[in-house]
């Protein structure tokens, strides 16, 4: 079982996971030729953090354990960097991975719970949160101690279901749901800001009755200790609102809208694969 | 119906414990009774349909058999994609109860009529559809609900619906229940039709023309084979023609390569009606009354 939380917390090896999901993600999505790589880098430290820095009570050998914590990808389309990180946690072979997008494969091109792993299969946006309400408000009322995490989109707060759930959740005084965003800033169309602004975010949750933070979303430091505090207050469901950079990691797509929807092939793989840090010899091999 | 709902599902909620009933800020002088007795099994899920369907089918996935109830569309249209992908895609253990099928709601006009429901839950995968003719199949039909794992959408009338089984009959969902022989024509009925299907039978009787009378409670999956002897064949319902019962029997009728007569009856499809007044009224209007469902089965077979 990976009861992680047992184990002290390394900054280090935390930053190693983030930086593993990102050469896996640069991977499969080259070969897959498939979108949505900025999303899966903006978040590669939220994941790596869960499922590597002592965060998530789960066991990778028995995906359905009834007491783990659930993990909810609300925002599907990212599911290259957690089919990484379950991956990496032991859910399935690494070599599995290769598979993604692919003909015949189970790692679908949005979240998918034939994926061990997976708790919800995901894509149209606005349905994590009250799933994940449901699960909280279940185990509230058994007296079950499990937790329930939803990572949302900046832009998949544009969806009214977001705030339904929002409303519903502190009403049950629901301080086992704990609520991620990856507050990268870019949305389909353009920046958060020209499309449908959120700001005041952190206050919006705030006046919705929530427990807010707001951390540093690519400092493993704080992303723990923040994970580490819920819930924020007794009694009240608990939202970290993670500042992030779309396309973090790799320099030429970073704050690019460009690299919700390009995939990284030729030079721009070769130079991803490079500024990740993979060189000859690595655990992760180059193969293309 | 709903009270037929409501009493046999407080009967099953006291014996398990799992079953989680989650409405959307409607059912007053209904749903209190249960709440009351039972708070830990009740959430009022606001007027939110779309947070009340995706946290039903959390809390199925969470081992509870979860209903949602609501008017009409609030709890099928309004969130059909948590109906869809939520719970439909997971095979949830959730079951969609709508009060006010067809025009019950009357005089509250076109928004408070389901008459698109029955196709549309039709045409989701791993969903049953069910839609009983009065409080004995409404009482039968809520106990197979919750029964059934997996998605079911269980579509009610409202109040006051006359009782037309005497005694309750054999219900399994898959099955139609056979209420009266006739050679000359089989009507095929649903959703709260029966007792004007029954008394449009007696009334074409008289005219010398015996039609048998098949309540069809379970329109998915569909009792195909209690179509078998069929001479002419009449689905009615209180839904459009499209999609709904008469969908699902003429799918049937034209794969089997049947050439006998066939009617919908129904509401037409290509337009909402403007027209207001309470069911009986709109019934009559629509040619659902006994009277209505009589003369176009005469018209139909006298152009035989």
């Amino acid at each position: 079982m990976v009861e992680t939380g047992y184990f002290p917390f390394n900054a280090t090896r935390v930053s190693e996971l983030a930086r593993r999901i990102r050469v896996h993600v640069v991977r499969m999505t080259s070969r897959a030729n498939s979108s949505h790589i900025g999303s899966s880098f903006s978040m590669s430290e939220l994941l790596a953090v869960l499922y590597g820095g002592g965060v998530l009570r789960v066991d990778p050998a028995r995906p359905d354990w009834p007491e783990r914590d659930r993990f909810i990808l609300s925002k599907g389309h990212g599911c290259a960097g957690l089919y990484a990180a379950l991956s990496e946690a032991g859910f399935f072979p690494l070599e599995e991975l290769d598979t993604f997008y692919l003909n015949g494969t189970r790692l679908a091109g949005h979240a998918t719970t034939t994926v061990p792993g997976v708790e919800l299969s995901t894509g149209s946006l606005g349905h994590g949160l009250p799933v994940g309400t449901g699960m909280a408000l279940a185990a509230k009322r058994a007296g079950e101690s499990h937790r329930v995490f939803v990572l949302l989109s900046d832009g998949e707060c544009d969806e009214g279901s977001v705030w339904e759930a929002a409303l519903f959740a502190p009403q049950h005084k629901l301080d086992n749901l704990v609520v991620i965003v990856d507050y990268n800033k870019i949305q389909s169309l353009g920046t958060v800001k020209e499309v449908m602004d959120l700001d005041p975010f952190a206050d919006k949750w705030k006046s919705f009755r929530w427990s807010v933070r707001e951390v540093a979303g690519h400092d493993v430091n704080s992303i723990r200790e923040a994970l580490g505090a819920v819930p924020f207050e007794a009694g009240r469901p608990s939202c970290i609102i993670a500042h992030t950079v779309k396309g973090k990691g790799v320099s030429f797509m970073e704050d690019k809208l460009l690299w919700h929807y390009r995939a990284p092939l030729g030079d721009d793989r070769a130079i991803a694969m490079r500024e990740l840090g993979v060189v000859e010899g690595d655990l992760i091999q180059e193969d293309e | 119906m709903r009270s037929a709902f409501i009493e046999e599902l407080t009967r099953l909620a006291r014996i398990d414990r799992n079953i989680v009933l989650v409405v959307g800020d409607l059912g007053f002088g209904v749903v209190g009774k249960f709440a009351e007795e039972l708070p830990a099994q009740f959430v009022n899920a606001g007027v939110a349909e779309q947070n009340m369907t995706g946290l039903a089918a959390g809390m199925a996935m969470s081992g509870r058999t979860v209903l949602t109830y609501s008017i009409a569309n609030f709890p099928v249209i309004r969130c059909l994609e948590q109906i869809r992908n939520d719970v439909c895609y997971h095979d949830a253990n959730v079951k969609i109860v709508a009060v006010g099928g067809g025009m019950a709601y009357g005089s509250l006009g076109m928004t408070h009529h389901a008459t698109e429901d029955l196709a549309i839950m039709r045409a989701m995968p791993n969903m049953v559809v069910l839609a009983p003719n009065d409080p004995v199949e409404a009482k039968l039909a809520t106990r197979a609900a919750v029964e059934h794992r997996g998605p079911v959408y269980l579509r009610l009338g409202k109040q006051g619906e006359k009782r037309v089984h005497a005694t309750d009959p054999e219900f399994r969902i898959g099955k139609s229940i056979r209420m009266r022989e006739g050679d000359d024509a089989t009507l095929v009925v649903t959703g709260g039709l029966l007792q004007n299907t029954m008394e449009a039978a007696e009334l074409l009787a008289s005219r010398g023309i015996q039609a048998a009378v098949i309540s069809a409670p379970s329109i998915k999956p569909f009792d195909a084979q209690s179509l078998n002897g069929s001479t002419a064949l009449f689905t009615i319902e209180e839904h459009s023609v499209i999609g709904g019962l008469g969908g699902a029997v003429a799918e049937i009728m034209a794969e089997s390569g049947s050439k006998i007569t066939f009617k919908r009856i129904g509401l037409p499809g290509e337009q909402f009606s403007s027209k207001v007044g309470d069911q009986d009224y709109l019934r009559r209007e629509f040619g659902l009354d006994p009277d209505g469902i009589a003369l176009t089965v005469e018209r139909v077979l006298s152009r035989k």
